[in-house]
């Protein structure tokens, strides 16, 4: 127990932690490649029309993994946040910083594609029912976040800040997940879930759940790169960051 | 076993192209974008560490050894 605290720790200092990200972050990209390439493949290469929607329901294979990631993004974004209140850990808080932009930018891919796959099925580009909505709202909570860590100039103030407002929004979570159930909505229900099978064909859910890994491996790397950047520049008055900067020519 | 006939039919996507590849575009410029803002920024920050480091080396041979704490008030 004790053991696997002080290695914890140890990973938590940002000394440590910067070169470790630095070696992952090829190993992410390399995946997120392969996955990408596999499930773009299967999706717009292989799989069959679909019976009610035609061509045009191939917006899944890159709608899906952005809304799911949109989502996952802000829960981690949260458990980060609430890690850094509760253990008061640097690392925390450069973790949900460095999460945030990628989060809105998949909440925006969602609405996006969402918009461009509204308009042939439905006949709009948008309405205000709840699915849309909350997915909105979450957007609108990533930029918020962003814009109030820029706002506040003591990083540790700024990651408080931002850590309450992550863990006040994460109610909005189930609210987006759970909006085809609890409401009418022009949103079609889940097609994949935990708890039934897939109501689609084994080949459209093989190249979804690819092209979900890619983004899941994309985002990982993503903010690898990015938590280094932060690291640097807010511990650029240390020694270790003197030493790297002065290594390296 | 490929979907489709036709490079056209492929393009055309049942007359869903505008939509499909309207999304498969912009997910792969902003997917492409964001990493690539990252590996600017990250230059861009190098470079102003160094020359802050470099200058506040020269300010302490100048003043002498122990004013590192001064030499870091800039707070940009």
């Amino acid at each position: 127990m004790s053991n696997k605290l002080i290695n914890w720790f140890r990973y938590a200092s940002p000394q440590t932690f910067y070169p470790l990200a630095g070696r992952m972050i090829p190993w992410f990209w390399g995946l997120a490649a392969i996955f990408g390439v596999a499930g773009l493949g299967i999706g717009f290469l292989l799989a069959p029309t679909d019976a009610q929607q035609g061509e045009g329901y191939r917006i899944i294979f890159l709608h899906v993994p952005a809304s799911w990631m949109s989502m996952f993004i802000y829960l981690v974004m949260a458990f980060w946040a609430a890690t850094g209140l509760a253990f008061n850990t640097r690392l925390s808080g450069m973790m949900a910083s460095a999460l945030a932009p990628t989060g809105a930018l998949f909440a925006f891919l969602s609405l996006w594609t969402g918009a461009l796959w509204g308009k042939p099925m439905w006949g709009t580009w948008w309405v205000w029912d709840a699915r849309l909505t909350s997915e909105l709202i979450l957007l609108f909570l990533y930029i918020g976040f962003i814009a109030l860590q820029a706002a506040i100039d003591d990083p540790r103030r700024a990651d408080k800040a931002g850590a309450i407002l992550a863990l006040v929004g994460v109610v909005n979570i189930p609210i987006i997940y759970f909006s085809v159930q609890w409401w009418n909505t022009l949103h079609q229900g889940a097609s994949v879930s935990l708890t039934r099978a897939p109501s689609m064909a084994a080949m459209m859910l093989w190249g979804m759940l690819l092209c979900a890994l890619a983004c899941w491996m994309y985002s990982i790397a993503v903010a690898l790169m990015r938590v280094r950047v932060i690291m640097l520049e807010r511990e650029r008055h240390t020694d270790w960051v003197r030493a790297l900067l002065a290594g390296r020519e | 076993m490929i979907h489709w006939n036709s490079l056209a039919e492929f393009l055309a996507m049942g007359r869903h192209g505008p939509y499909v590849w309207g999304s498969l575009l912009v997910m792969a410029l902003l997917m492409v974008a964001e990493p690539m803002l990252l590996l600017r920024g990250r230059k861009r920050l190098i470079a102003r560490l160094r020359r802050q480091h470099r200058a506040e080396a020269s300010e302490r041979r100048q003043t002498g050894a122990g004013s590192r704490s001064m030499a870091n008030g800039s707070n940009d």
